[in-house]
């Protein structure tokens, strides 16, 4: 509970799935062109989750022709259409910054498993 | 001066997006509604200004010059007496309100408080000093403000030297701090950027004097 939370609960939003580090995450991002609007497609592993309430944040690594890319987002920012998870990803630690050392397949993190 | 001015309570930094979805940082400032307890007019009291109470208070337990004071003017007694100096008091009478929409969005305002005491602080906090190195034979200096003038010419300190003391605790003034929010239906009042004072304290906002 904090004193400024009668502003910050108008932000928060409220369409947000569950989603950890390791997991592959969709981001939809709203992107203006001049005066056009078009959403474009954000897809990656997630690295790192940090920050709580309006301040927090995540981060998605994905490799892009051979280069790394990561992109910090606000977890409420309006910014964000939607978020889907598409797959949920079985580590060890919150913050996976050891995957940007490792390419190829060792740069994989192996897909939860549910029995 | 001043055209307007109310009081406030700090309530803390958060973060808005803006139109453009865009962060602001923004200070939260609580402006409940506050009666006008006294005006002071230049012909009477020799400069203009209002004097107006926020909040609510026993009664019991209030002295009895306070008592008497809120008596005289009606009002119903108030957790504080602030004094809001303006250039015109004239649309101002005893007992009138004032509330958060005296701002709208989008203003430049000024907002002052007392600043967060610091205790008796260094010369390296209070004033900006560089210190002594932390190696290469510096000896149980590293905090030290070194010289404090010359020799037997003018063998004395000039005062005014900046020295070791204490720190914080003044009022200090913040200006042109935009309105992002006026609210007083919520009786809050968002200002971009930060504001002097600890949280709970009592801040004056008053428009912008000096421009940008």
């Amino acid at each position: 509970m904090q004193p400024t939370d009668l502003i910050d609960n108008q932000n928060l939003r409220d369409d947000i799935p569950d989603f950890a580090p390791g997991d592959t995450l969709k981001v939809y991002v709203k992107v203006v062109e001049g005066n056009r609007h078009r959403t474009q497609l954000f897809e990656g592993v997630v690295i790192r989750r940090q920050g709580s309430g309006v301040r927090e944040t995540f981060t998605v690594r994905k490799v892009s022709f051979g280069v790394g890319v990561e992109r910090t987002f606000p977890l409420h920012t309006p910014v964000i259409d939607k978020i889907e998870v598409a797959t949920r990803g079985d580590v060890r630690r919150a913050k996976l910054y050891y995957l940007r050392d490792r390419v190829g397949k060792a740069a994989k993190v192996k897909e939860k498993r549910f029995n | 001066m001043a055209t307007k001015a109310i009081v406030g309570e700090k309530v803390g930094m958060t973060q808005v997006w803006d139109e453009d979805n865009r962060i602001v940082p923004v200070t939260v400032l609580r402006v409940s509604p506050c009666r006008v307890v006294q005006v002071k007019t230049p012909e009477h009291d020799g400069y203009s200004a209002i004097q107006v109470t926020l909040g609510v208070r026993d009664e019991s337990k209030l002295n009895r010059p306070e008592a008497g004071h809120f008596a005289k003017a009606g009002v119903e007694p108030g957790r504080k007496l602030v004094e809001l100096r303006l250039d015109d008091v004239s649309e101002f009478s005893v007992g009138q309100e004032i509330s958060a929409d005296l701002l709208s969005q989008g203003e430049h305002v000024d907002v002052t408080a007392v600043s967060r005491g610091k205790g008796f602080a260094g010369a390296m906090k209070r004033h900006g000093f560089k210190g002594a190195p932390a190696s290469h034979g510096a000896h149980r200096n590293h905090r030290k403000p070194g010289s404090v003038g010359q020799c037997a010419t003018p063998s004395r300190v000039f005062r005014g030297k900046k020295l070791p003391g204490r720190m914080g605790a003044e009022k200090v003034t913040t200006l042109n701090l935009m309105v992002v929010r006026s609210d007083p239906e919520a009786q809050v009042l968002l200002v971009r950027g930060s504001v002097p004072g600890p949280r709970g304290g009592t801040v004056v906002i008053r428009d912008a004097v000096k421009g940008d």
